[in-house]
């Protein structure tokens, strides 16, 4: 509460349009999410916060009202340039709209990390902390492949997307499970332009178990035969089991999704999910923090990881059915490492 | 009407003649479109006109009409509710929360539920009516308001149905009548639209509806006590949605504070596809029964059909622009 009046009293002054002094002392470095409502970023908060008082700075946190909302993210960055942070950190909800902004907060000095989803160009920021999403759907569709591939059943696939806009992390995670499957990307950059057989369809699902469950509900009208259904995340995949529950074939169709958020190692654990491929929030935060701090210490920026263009914070497969040559953990690991 | 009236009508265009009978008859129109959807998608994919496939889009539209019906209530005083979608869902998340936070057993969140969502649509009720600020505006408001309560109340976590009383997830079991599933919260949800559309015809309450959206001033010259009878409406219309609440948790086996998010839009969406007018006073509840039946068979048949979902929303809103359309051109129906 009282950060919470400090910074309405804060906001107040600059409107007045008078030096603003906090009074902490400690460099401040902020985190703008794409929502406050969204586990992921709810976790996300906690670990920066965690390292932003390891590190002895001032950590101040902004938020979108919904996934999209791109003023209220510009604003933030005007708020954190008129308080002289030192750097920021940001889930952008528009990659390319926020650029503008970003090259003002470059002029006033500040380290800009992008979060999770890359901005468009990605230079635009100093620096990516993200999960390898097309290596995430790379493993699922790898773990996937192996088990058809022991229990000598021919794959007839759903794939449960985002939304229909084509976003790059839905691409990524779409297009890297057909690549470990073994399915021909078409164009690398689309969704949805493969012409295998083995794709029963694709529907999106906007990420939620309503989407999931309805999404799953047509393309099983459409190919009752479906027995492996690809999903974004887990509560896409948490819908696409109740739809599959309902006609009687949750036992024969195997789920995978991304993610690695507890209550998706919870249905690993429940055999809702064959397999998932976990992300890790914190430690993007973390380490995206930790990249601040340097920075304001003696201006060194962050690196990229070796043949990435992005800082790689890792990816990892969950399953309690582990088949050969894909390295996993069991969901008993996933749930002390899971988010939210 | 009188005779004469009826002479010259014999002798009218037959747009003339169109215009007349979907006045008097508002449903005839969305029915024709449901009717000749059907018949389009069934032709163009054969698994389409299936029983398994039929009971899929009643299905998948119960919680929509759920809302669509409190929503109706409202649009047929003159109103609109933008709060509609997130009243269902807000409660949906106390139902839940009652459960799991609190340990209530399942029949008291339940009811518990029920009032938090009818008194969420009496607070606008009484905003509409004592401090008579434009339903569009209140609603926009406690739209935000409730939306915000639901993340604080949830922290944004979503309670699976096993953890909750059986009783919360009820409304999503089905009972199977051949091929046909028909799902508890189906039938609630049907019971309801008979409910409805008895009251609205036959009692006081349902002819005062009409009146004070047909024009409230001389609703209120005749006698009728139009602040309570919108006071009502939208006390009634919170407990609808809240209904809605509860057989969404059905659906999705989980309370999710972040589903719903287009139920507000989706649910005016299918009264005005239903032929009720949002000037008021014009329409009815089987209508909007019907305008969701619409939206469910052209998202599942374009879906059958394999057309790209960027299209089906384009169909959808095409359709609503006819249908305001066509309501704007049955009221200029002379006589």
């Amino acid at each position: 509460m009282r950060r919470l009046t400090a910074v309405v009293g804060c906001v107040t002054l600059v409107l007045a349009g008078a030096a603003c002094n906090r009074g902490t002392g400690e460099p401040v470095v902020g985190l703008i999410t794409k929502t406050d409502t969204n586990p992921f970023f709810v976790t996300m908060k906690h670990g920066a916060q965690q390292a932003a008082d390891q590190q002895g700075l001032d950590l101040l946190t902004f938020a979108g009202k919904v996934d999209g909302d791109n003023e209220a993210q510009v604003q933030a960055i005007e708020n954190l340039i008129s308080f002289g942070a030192e750097g920021f950190l940001i889930t952008p909800n528009d990659s390319k709209a926020i650029v503008p902004s970003l090259d003002r907060a470059h002029k006033a000095g500040m380290l800009v990390i992008a979060l999770d989803t890359p901005v468009d160009p990605p230079d635009a920021a100093d620096a990516t902390f993200a999960t390898d999403n097309y290596q995430a759907g790379k493993l699922i569709g790898e773990w996937a492949k192996a088990k058809f591939a022991k229990g000598g059943k021919t794959a007839k696939i759903a794939m449960l997307d985002l939304n229909p806009n084509q976003v790059s992390v839905d691409v990524k995670r779409d297009q890297g499970f057909l690549e470990g499957f073994g399915i021909p990307n078409g164009d690398p950059n689309r969704i949805g332009d493969e012409n295998d057989p083995r794709i029963s369809g694709h529907d999106v699902t906007d990420g939620n178990e309503e989407g999931g469950r309805t999404a799953m509900e047509n393309l099983l009208q459409k190919d009752p035969s479906i027995n492996l259904v690809y999903t974004i995340n887990e509560p896409a995949a948490a819908g696409a089991y109740q739809a599959l529950k309902a006609a009687g074939k949750d036992k024969d169709v195997t789920i995978v999704s991304i993610d690695g958020g507890c209550p998706g190692v919870d249905n690993v654990t429940n055999g809702v999910i064959g397999a998932t491929s976990m992300q890790f929030p914190i430690k993007m935060a973390q380490l995206g923090v930790e990249a601040i701090a340097t920075y304001a210490k003696d201006g060194t920026k962050p690196q990229n990881t070796a043949g990435k263009d992005f800082v790689d914070t890792g990816v990892q497969l969950i399953t309690d059915d582990p088949q050969a040559g894909v390295e996993a953990k069991d969901s008993a690991w996933g749930k002390q490492n899971c988010w939210g | 009407m009188t005779a004469t009236d009826f002479d010259v009508r014999r002798h009218d265009s037959l747009g003339l003649r169109v215009q007349h009978t979907l006045h008097g008859n508002p449903v005839l129109g969305p029915l024709a479109v449901l009717i000749l959807a059907i018949i389009a998608f069934s032709i163009v994919n054969t698994r389409f006109f299936a029983a398994a496939n039929l009971s899929l889009v009643l299905l998948q539209v119960t919680v929509i009409a759920t809302i669509a019906l409190g929503q109706t209530l409202i649009i047929l005083t003159a109103g609109i509710d933008l709060s509609a979608g997130a009243i269902a869902v807000f409660s949906s998340v106390l139902m839940a929360q009652f459960c799991v936070k609190a340990g209530m057993p399942g029949v008291l969140a339940l009811l518990l539920g029920f009032a938090c969502g009818t008194a969420m649509g009496a607070i606008n009720g009484m905003l509409v009516t004592r401090i008579k600020l434009p339903p569009f505006i209140v609603t926009l408001g406690t739209l935000t308001i409730f939306f915000s309560l639901n993340s604080v109340v949830s922290n944004s976590e979503t309670v699976r149905g096993s953890d909750m009383p059986g009783l919360m997830t009820w409304t999503g079991d089905a009972i199977a009548i051949g091929g046909f599933q028909l799902s508890y919260g189906s039938i609630i949800m049907l019971l309801l639209f008979g409910f409805f559309y008895y009251t609205l015809a036959r009692t006081a309450w349902g002819k005062h509806v009409y009146a004070t959206g047909d024009d409230v001033e001389a609703a209120r010259l005749a006698g009728i006590r139009t602040g309570r009878v919108l006071f009502s409406v939208y006390t009634v219309a919170g407990l609808l949605y809240a209904i809605g609440g509860w057989i969404l948790i059905g659906r999705l086996a989980s309370a999710s504070p972040n589903v719903g998010t287009e139920y507000n839009l989706d649910s005016i969406t299918a009264v005005v596809l239903g032929g009720t007018s949002l000037f008021g006073g014009r329409g009815g509840v089987i209508g909007t029964l019907i305008g969701a039946l619409i939206v469910g068979v052209f998202r599942n048949g374009l879906q059958l059909a394999g057309v790209a979902v960027v299209w089906q929303g384009f169909a959808v809103g095409l359709l609503v622009l006819i249908a305001v359309s066509l309501d704007q051109w049955i009221r200029k129906v002379k006589g």
